[in-house]
């Protein structure tokens, strides 16, 4: 029986790893993840899961260290934020190019400075490029959800590529929802048995990890991790289609709210995006034919299905909760740069909000959309909200 | 707003259990069959600073993920906090106002300008009284039942049975539960 309780987002992900039971979890505790690794160790010291728990002495060594269980055929788990995923990034490329199956919680957390410790989305997006798929949830059941389904994903034979779950800090990892976990026994099922590939441990068949690889080779195997990218839109949308048989919840690469008639689309990724659902709930009984597209997956970025829902539209209003100074938002980037082969674009603006925990309300997005009703929106200026000036 | 989207502000000072007193109306509300969120303000984390915490509660599916601007109850934990603009931000005539205190509604009133409806309750001295410490926490939510009808009392007694019983025991859980019920008989209101 589905079980419905109210508890955080680090709680969720947190039972959904109890309920993966993983082989090896290594972390650093950093705000705001502290509690997913917090209610993970109580899982282990309580004995309910079999994990080898490594408590390491920096996020460097976290992700190392899942490197080498994940490289020795182990399924590994760690959780971050913020500065911890900054102090990873060297070892996080290097998950992605050795094609290891990691899964990663972050609890998403502005970078200093100056110093703050609330949500916003440059962790993350400075990590757009190292190769690593990314999911986003609006929630704490989008948490529990994607973390269920991450290693199917990651593990996935045409896939073998470390996951990301994101989910905002504070808003989310700390706030207290409704949360319909699912049985023990239907995950176990669901995630089934680890496909090991070339593991370390298989000393019969030796392998090698992380060799020197010069102008000789370097290329062709940074191809392949291109490759394996094409692969990941195909295998999500079956790993969904599987979870929505034990669920009831269907996900794909994109939310589409209130998207088949709307006029006016606005994009963002996160919490922020059940905040505009609301306030297209609100503007609908107005009569504005508004919709929301969120994305599930950011990376790898799925180009096809933003041309096909954005095309013929009147207005495309894109949030961004992380700037890149001197040149585009990364969203907004990406969905610009989508645009460009469709037949009849939209108008498109650029928003940045929310940066270091800074509240977005349904009237600032309102704001947003008004700029769009009135035509109001210029394709190469970036506009804030919420911000003083 | 949905109609049917009912939303409070807890005042109190870090420590005080403004956040557990939060989540266990979330829990309760939850058993009945509601859809809850339950979150507090992040500041510097100090014991005695002022804090607040949320509740949303709905029949549906809740979206918003903002902070709450305008509450339909504010319940103030300790009357210190009273003189604290906050108190009274984003209120307004049909805004419900709960405070612990031994002062009287029109010197509450005074105090802070609150424009809705004002109750009290003696929810520390109650605490002491019935459990012999300062944890007024059930009290209020006896208090918030009977102002405001969003939770019932047996859910709450349910999640005082959850949280107390296996570790104090079936006394520790009476005592809360009677100081729940006097929180719900003894508040006073007044416009």
């Amino acid at each position: 029986m589905p079980l419905k309780q109210a508890i955080t987002g680090a709680e969720a992900v947190a039972y959904a790893m109890k309920q993966i039971n993983p082989d090896v979890v290594a972390a650093y505790p950093i705000t705001p993840q502290t509690p997913v690794v917090e209610y993970f160790a109580k899982y282990v010291a309580d004995g309910v899961v079999d994990t080898e728990m490594i408590p390491v002495e920096s996020e460097h060594s976290a992700m190392s260290a899942v490197v080498g269980a994940a490289a020795s055929g182990a399924r590994a788990f760690t959780a971050t934020a913020s500065a911890g995923l900054a102090l990873m990034h060297e070892i996080v490329f290097i998950a992605a190019s050795l094609r290891l199956p990691i899964v990663m919680a972050v609890a998403n957390r502005a970078l200093s400075g100056p110093l703050n410790i609330h949500c916003d989305h440059s962790d993350a997006m400075a990590e757009r490029d190292s190769g690593w798929i990314q999911l986003w949830a609006e929630n704490a059941q989008e948490a529990y959800d994607f973390t269920v389904m991450a290693y199917k994903i990651a593990e996935h034979k045409d896939v073998r590529l470390p996951v990301m779950v994101n989910f905002d800090g504070f808003i989310i990892s700390h706030g207290v929802e409704v949360v319909e976990t699912l049985d023990d026994e239907l995950v176990k099922d669901f995630i089934g048995k680890q496909i090991k590939m070339y593991p370390l441990l298989d000393t019969s068949n030796p392998v090698t990890y992380g060799s020197i690889d010069m102008y000789d080779y370097y290329f062709e195997h940074k191809r392949q991790q291109v490759e394996a990218m094409k692969y990941v839109p195909k295998v999500f949308k079956e790993v969904a289609e599987e979870f929505a048989k034990i669920s009831g919840r269907k996900y794909d690469l994109i939310d589409e709210y209130m998207l088949d008639d709307a006029e006016y689309i606005m994009i963002a990724l996160g919490s922020t995006a059940g905040t505009i659902k609301h306030t297209i709930n609100e503007l609908r009984k107005e009569g504005k034919k508004v919709g929301l597209l969120k994305p599930w997956i950011f990376r790898p970025f799925p180009k096809v299905e933003y041309q096909r829902l954005l095309n013929g539209r009147k207005a495309v209003v894109v949030l961004d909760r992380s700037a890149s100074f001197g040149a585009e938002a990364p969203l907004y980037q990406s969905v610009k740069s989508a645009l460009y082969e469709i037949a009849v674009k939209p108008q498109i603006g650029s928003y940045v909000y929310g940066l270091g925990g800074r509240d977005i309300t349904p009237t600032h997005i309102q704001q947003a959309f008004e700029d769009a009703f009135k035509g109001d929106l210029i394709v190469d200026e970036e506009r804030y909200l919420g911000l003083r000036e | 707003m949905p109609a049917n989207l009912f939303e409070i502000r807890w005042h109190g000072r870090a420590g005080q259990g403004a956040k557990s007193a939060s989540q266990m109306l979330a829990e309760a509300a939850l058993d009945m069959g509601k859809y809850v969120q339950a979150f507090p303000e992040y500041g510097a984390e100090r014991t005695g600073a002022p804090m607040k915490a949320f509740n949303r509660i709905s029949d549906e599916r809740i979206l918003l993920h903002s902070s709450v601007e305008n509450p339909d109850l504010v319940v103030v934990i300790d009357d210190t906090l009273l003189g604290n603009p906050d108190i009274v931000a984003g209120t307004d005539e049909k805004t419900i106002l709960i405070v612990n205190t031994v002062k009287t509604v029109e010197s509450v009133r005074q105090k802070c300008g609150f424009k809705g409806k004002v109750c009290t309750v003696k929810a520390t001295e109650i605490a002491l009284e019935e459990l012999g410490r300062a944890t007024p926490n059930t009290v209020m939510l006896g208090a918030v039942a009977k102002v405001t009808g969003i939770i019932e009392l047996k859910y709450v007694e349910d999640k005082i049975r959850d949280m107390f019983l296996k570790k104090f025991g079936e006394a520790v859980v009476q005592k809360n539960i009677k100081a729940l019920h006097r929180g719900y008989e003894e508040v006073i209101c007044n416009g």
